[in-house]
């Protein structure tokens, strides 16, 4: 056995991001779906402007854990959260907080691309149109506009009209990318965005996450390591040790350091391919 | 026995079987189609019965099945689909809601005739609407509402999860998400459950013979009466005073349901592409 995990990272990489302020922050999060305890005792932050990765083996609660920022699983019955979650400073799960507009500031895109049966552009017109844009020039510009730092105007700028479901899953991939940017969030949540999709494509969205984050905080949740390693800033790496207890925040920290010299054993594991 | 003989002895018993419907539907249709196609023609498609109505053409049974449809439909549609988002998207999903859906079903398995004779009772007589294109609508409107409310509940049960996320992920609330996008997914297959519907009741007899009346005659205003293709059918049959001209208004109601059901299919076909 090794004491030094075998590199991931290229042997320079980028330069850190400054330690931005939070734009997330969590604190002392248990939470529940009915009776089964998913997650306990995560407490993080999520830097403004950077890149955070969420790792770890399958079903340690990654994808419970980013629905908890755009109250997502608000639409699961019998879930179940404590702890305080806080988004600007402000308790997102605070009474008053009204998820819907909750989820304008927070967009989020899914393992599965899910464009909508209408065309590209009543794709990435839906969200502008549900919050009362109705001008043709205005929605033309944000369609282009969202289409372009979406990295996919060039291909699609022929054919708005066509129905957004007979783009390939790359393509349709890109277009929920956009249609989430069409309402301008703050913070973009991406679960396991990359996994069901050509590598082109994961290519292209690689290359706008890295522009977007310059405006936009994003979580990313992967499987795939070098895909953690060549995107993220911050990597949260979480774990359930016993099947059926709750799964705990292992390690937290830059990526760099993450992926070099872990802290936690259980990390080195994980990042090596020991096990998940 | 060789399992290669088991497996030739089962293919043939299932290709025989399929074999034996699609023989039956043809047998029916063939049957219809010989004795009737000599009696098609634009004549007899557009002019009026003559004599005792068993001579001439068929227009006015033709324009009346097809009011007390088109009535029937206006009224089921918006019912039936307000019901189904309903029970799919807001009720709490617990004994109340199974118990609707059960009654739904049972509805949908009385026999025809029944309903007619419920909506003789109810419609023609008890709020005195009298044997009318309305009070046959009504009618209609009973036997087709659980059946259109069960197809489109399951069309909108089918709407993949993860196109509602898309929907509240962008800040929709749910009545939102339901109109703008979960109604626009599933409405091929609400669609195709409408058409389909409207084919049924083109070919509903029982319930039209009790509430629309017999005579013969062009229906304006939902309160008159009128006579639909198929009683028209069932007394020129019964009655033994023109069974070619039976078969030949056999032969246009079938063209015209199967038209439906065709249509319907395109319908799902061509919507499944976009
Ligand atoms: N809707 C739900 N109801 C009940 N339990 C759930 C639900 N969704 C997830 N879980 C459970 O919560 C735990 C965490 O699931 P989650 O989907 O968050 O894991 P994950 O890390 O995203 O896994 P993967 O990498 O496979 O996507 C699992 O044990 C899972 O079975
Ligand atoms: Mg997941």
């Amino acid at each position: 056995m090794t004491r030094m995990p075998a590199p991931i990272v290229s042997p320079t990489p980028a330069a850190p991001a400054p330690d931005g302020p939070d734009k997330i922050t969590v604190k002392g999060l248990e939470f529940y779906y009915g009776d089964f305890h998913a997650l306990t005792d995560v407490t993080v932050p999520i830097k403004s402007t950077a890149v955070t990765a969420f790792i770890g083996p399958s079903g340690c609660g990654k994808s419970t854990f980013i629905r908890c920022f755009n109250r997502m699983n608000d639409l699961i019955p019998g879930t179940r959260l404590e702890g305080k979650v806080t988004l600007d400073g402000q308790d997102i799960y605070a009474p008053g907080v009204d998820p819907v507009d909750l989820r304008r500031r927070v967009g989020m895109i899914f393992q599965q691309p899910n464009p909508f049966p209408m065309s590209i552009y009543d794709n990435v017109a839906f969200g502008p149109r549900l919050h009362g844009i109705t001008k043709k020039s205005e929605l033309d510009d944000l369609v282009r506009d969202s289409l372009d730092r979406a990295n996919l105007w060039k291909e699609v700028k022929d054919i708005l009209g066509r129905g957004g479901l007979t783009l390939s899953g790359g393509q349709q991939q890109r277009l929920c990318i956009a249609r989430v940017l069409a309402v301008q969030p703050e913070v973009l949540l991406m679960d396991e965005p990359c996994s069901a999709i050509d590598p082109t494509s994961v290519q292209k969205i690689e290359d706008l996450m890295a522009v977007l984050k310059e405006s936009i905080t994003i979580i990313i949740v992967t499987h795939n390591m070098q895909q953690a390693a060549r995107v993220s800033d911050f990597t949260a790496f979480f774990l359930q040790e016993v099947a059926g207890e709750a799964a705990v925040l292992v390690e937290y920290d830059r990526t760099t350091n993450v992926f070099t010299s872990p802290r936690d054993k259980r990390t080195e594991d994980y990042i090596t391919g020991r096990f998940g | 026995m060789s399992k290669r003989i088991a497996n030739q002895i089962a293919l043939a018993l299932l290709w025989t079987s399929a074999l034996t419907t699609v023989a039956v539907l043809f047998a029916v249709i063939l049957y219809v189609v010989v004795n009737g196609i000599g009696q098609l023609s634009l004549g007899f498609i557009f002019t009026w019965p003559r004599g005792v109505n068993a001579e001439g053409g068929v227009w006015p049974t033709i324009v009346s099945t097809l009011y007390v449809t088109a009535l029937a439909m206006v009224i089921v549609t918006p019912i039936a689909i307000l019901a189904a988002v309903y029970l799919a998207e807001y009720a709490v999903q617990g004994r109340l809601v199974s118990i609707i859906r059960c009654a739904a079903d049972t509805l949908a398995s009385v026999p025809s005739i029944v309903m007619g004779l419920f909506g003789l009772a109810l419609f023609v007589e008890a709020a005195h609407i009298g044997f009318s294109m309305l009070s046959a609508a009504l009618a209609l409107t009973f036997l087709m509402l659980p059946i259109v409310m069960r197809t489109t509940e399951e069309a909108i049960r089918a709407v993949p999860k993860y196109i509602r996320w898309g929907s509240y992920g962008l800040g929709a609330t749910k009545w939102q998400t339901v109109r703008r996008t979960v109604l626009p997914a599933a409405m091929p297959r609400i669609l195709t459950g409408l058409i389909l519907a409207t084919g049924r009741a083109v070919g509903e007899t029982a319930v039209v013979i009790y509430t629309m009346g017999q005579a013969i005659n062009m229906p304006v205003s939902p309160l008159d009466s009128g006579r639909p293709m198929t009683v028209h059918l069932y007394l020129l049959a019964m009655e033994g005073i023109n069974l070619p001209a039976a078969y030949g208004t056999a032969l246009l109601l079938m063209i015209m349901i199967l038209g439906f059901n065709l249509s319907a299919r395109y319908l799902l076909r061509r919507t499944r592409k976009v």
